[in-house]
């Protein structure tokens, strides 16, 4: 059995991926790193390859949770038992790969989450996000039975057990805290581990007032759909 | 008048409840609800708020408030469906699973020709 694939969704991320995979070799050194290209427009695919990363070049455009999904599925399939993803607009710091990675292992957790409220307020997390961060907290205390700092965080790990449920279902879009109540219904638990976040250094966020409500409103029902799904918990 | 509103307000309760069950049975994703769940719910608004609806039909320059609630009820509609052709267009073209599994298939392969080579 391999033991972990690191994950890079990416999506025109031509100036940050490479650095991402880099830091990803020196955090971990041999552990595989598969980028997942979600069809970029620009160099996304050479820079990563360049870089010494494996990448699965998505057909068209699927979106955060196609293409997260699409990495869980290779690595199920390849017989990974852990898979961590890092985002590939370099927000993640690869030096923490190891501490999830130890947590994952050490806890029997089926998802350990990279939380950068672990310590206290995170740097390089605007006034919006983090009112959206205490907002779905709230909202998944009584959900989750237990509190969840950075419910929005997309640096997680995964074990087999999670990574086979998601491999057959998760969300296709704004994935992280869909995943969570997910994870809840299996009766899976979770572990937070402190991470640092980095300011994003290209490109530039697509988050605006607009997808901000949609947001809200799409990651509630999708919360409210997964609890209320037929299927008895397992 | 009256009837006519408590009417709208029945219909877009049960539109509201249908699109609920739908939801939670998986019938209708999430995404694919919001239109029809905000569309009945602002049906819902103008025909329980008077002057919301008046207002909208002054808005409108309609002299006949109901009058104003059947164009905007059959605006909320036409929106809505139109809404949904997109969507159905792009599904089309964007059929993830399917995706899914031509990039791991074609990631394989050339795997196995690059350890074969």
């Amino acid at each position: 059995m391999k033991e972990l694939l690191i994950i890079v969704p990416a999506f025109n991320e031509e100036g940050a991926v490479g650095g991402v995979v880099r830091g990803i070799h020196e955090a971990m050194p041999g552990t595989p790193v598969l980028v997942i290209d979600d069809c970029s427009l620009d160099g996304t695919i050479p820079v990563a390859r360049d870089a010494g990363a494996r990448v699965l070049p998505l057909p068209h455009h699927l979106g955060l949770g196609g293409c997260v999904q699409a990495g869980y599925k290779l690595a199920f399939e390849l017989g990974y038992q852990y898979v961590i993803r890092v985002d590939g607009d370099g927000q993640h710091d690869p030096r923490d790969i190891p501490r999830i990675f130890e947590a994952l292992r050490a806890s029997g957790c089926q998802m350990v989450i990279g939380s950068r409220f672990y310590d206290g307020d995170a740097n390089h997390t605007s006034l919006m996000r983090s009112l959206g961060i205490r907002f779905f907290r709230l909202v998944l205390r009584p959900i989750l039975g237990r509190d969840v700092r950075d419910p929005t965080s997309g640096f997680v790990g995964v074990n087999r057990a999670a990574l086979e449920v998601f491999s057959r279902s998760f969300p296709l879009e704004y994935p992280e805290i869909e995943a969570l109540v997910v994870l809840q219904r299996k009766a899976f638990r979770f572990a937070e581990v402190p991470c640092r976040m980095r300011a994003r250094t290209t490109g530039r966020s697509s988050i605006t007032p607009l997808k901000s409500i949609y947001y809200i409103v799409h990651v509630l029902l999708g919360v409210f759909a997964n609890i209320l799904r037929l299927r008895p918990r397992r | 008048m009256d009837r006519l509103l408590d009417y709208t307000a029945a219909l877009s309760l049960l539109l509201i409840l249908l699109v609920l069950a739908s939801v939670r049975r998986a019938h209708i994703r999430v995404e694919y609800s919001v239109s029809w769940l905000a569309g009945a719910v602002a049906l819902l608004a103008l025909s329980r708020a008077p002057r919301l609806l008046e207002a909208a039909a002054r808005a409108l320059n309609i002299t006949y408030p109901p009058l104003a609630l059947v164009l905007v009820t059959g605006c909320v509609f036409l929106l809505i469906f139109y809404r949904f052709s997109v969507i159905i267009s792009r599904l089309k073209d964007d059929n993830v699973a399917l995706a899914q599994r031509l990039a791991i298939l074609e990631y394989r392969l050339e795997s196995r020709d690059h350890h074969s080579e």
